[in-house]
């Protein structure tokens, strides 16, 4: 949780120094990412990467959400009192993943099978409520509407890298189309006859643990790399 | 089913932490010092267990009656941020010192998946009153199992010699990944 604590005492002086429209939207993606950096937001980060389509939706939903509920706390910032603006958040989020639930029970009910409570439970996405409570609350509507859409790219994109580790090796192929209504179905590489050589258990629970933690170790290196050089 | 049987496949068999994958954040956040995991793990408890107890007639006297299933979620999140805050005053008044080692932890229990998680599984599945509460209890009981003997080895990991790149969370997910790999080979006991 140390990442966690740490966030706010980063983010002062990037308030100080008024960051661009652009450094806003980009930020989310690399710096300040949701998953990997921040460590938040995990429950749906394990439980929808068994597949790479899963992953994808979800990424998908979270970047919607993202952006909605970060542009309507704003817009409302100034008329809610502070002593119940957590109530008023939740409410928000809430009616707006139930309205992205119907959405998507309406067009793609094979996702809304594959990813079954989770999507419910993105009101309770630490990612979601972390940028509503800590940037939104905060600033005007165009920048929270950026920073939700870019916050919301780097958590979709951390989703797809998961998603697609655990689904290639895990079966060797990766499927397209039987999930998201994408009008054509596809099965990618396999070609490459890789399935019999396939790490089963990548696409079980355990996998999702084993793969966030390699991705982490992995990152961590960099940054150490990176430490190094400019020391 | 019977109720022991859904009470070991909450709490063992389906672990709604390794298994379920809800309630991940506090799992890895809280789990350092076993002090305030074992308030976390007893606030958990009550928290699902006593959700279970108002959302469970709250959808089917109220919502269903009314036709206005959707709103679950929105009720549902009410229901828990409630408890969740009458919890805290309730800790608050009988424990101090439990207080001070939970403090910045209880309000997050109200976006803890897993309060939310288990009592929305518990109207999506149909199934009685009684089976609903069993399995609350038995995901509660679950929660405080898991990262009970997580900060354990967590603790002991701490002064392990964990590969540079691998200190902290990382080494922590791979437990957690062996733990799920244990716990996957009790799946034939019920």
């Amino acid at each position: 949780m140390t990442e966690v604590k740490k966030v706010p005492v980063k983010k002062a002086p990037v308030v100080e120094t008024e960051p661009t429209l652009w450094e806003i939207f980009t930020k989310g993606i690399l710096k300040e990412n949701g998953i990997f950096v921040m460590v938040l937001g995990l429950c749906p980060s394990l439980a929808v990467t068994s597949t790479f389509e899963g992953a994808f939706g979800m990424g998908i939903l979270v970047i919607l959400v993202l952006t909605m509920t970060n542009a309507s706390v704003s817009l409302i910032r100034k008329v809610v009192p502070d002593t119940v603006r957590i109530p008023v958040y939740v409410i928000i989020i809430a009616t707006e993943v139930t309205i992205m639930k119907m959405l998507v029970d309406a067009f793609a009910p094979a996702l809304a099978q594959e990813l079954g409570v989770f999507i419910a439970l993105i009101t309770v996405n630490c990612v979601v409520f972390g940028r509503a409570e800590s940037f939104a609350s905060k600033n005007t509507v165009l920048k929270s509407t950026l920073d939700g859409i870019g916050v919301g790219i780097g958590f979709g994109l951390s989703l797809i890298l998961i998603g697609f580790f655990r689904e290639f090796l895990g079966t060797g192929t990766i499927v397209l189309g039987k999930t998201l209504p994408l009008g054509f179905e596809a099965t990618l590489f396999s070609g490459l006859g890789l399935s019999p050589y396939a790490f089963r258990v990548l696409v079980q629970p355990p996998g999702a643990f084993l793969v966030i933690g390699l991705i982490l170790a992995v990152i961590t290196v960099i940054r150490q790399k990176k430490g190094a050089k400019k020391a | 089913m019977n109720l022991l049987a859904i009470l070991i496949s909450a709490m063992i068999v389906n672990n709604i932490v390794l298994m379920q994958f809800l309630g991940l954040c506090s799992f890895f956040g809280v789990s350092t010092k076993m002090k305030s995991v074992i308030g976390m793990g007893l606030a958990v408890i009550v928290v699902i267990f006593l959700s279970a107890v108002i959302t469970y007639p709250l959808y089917y006297l109220v919502l269903v009656k009314l036709n206005i299933t959707y709103i679950d979620t929105i009720a549902f999140i009410l229901v828990i941020a409630a408890l969740v805050q009458l919890t805290e005053l309730v800790i608050k008044r009988f424990s101090q010192s439990l207080y001070k080692a939970l403090g910045v932890y209880l309000p997050l229990i109200a976006t803890n998946c897993a309060v939310l998680g288990v009592a929305l599984t518990n109207i999506a599945t149909p199934q009685t009153y009684a089976e609903a509460l069993t399995f609350a209890l038995g995901s509660g009981l679950g929660y405080a199992f898991i990262i009970i003997t997580f900060t354990a080895i967590r603790m002991r990991l701490d002064s392990a010699n964990v590969p540079k790149a691998m200190k902290g969370l990382p080494i922590a997910f791979v437990t957690a990944s062996i733990m799920a790999l244990a716990f996957m080979g009790l799946a034939g006991i019920i």
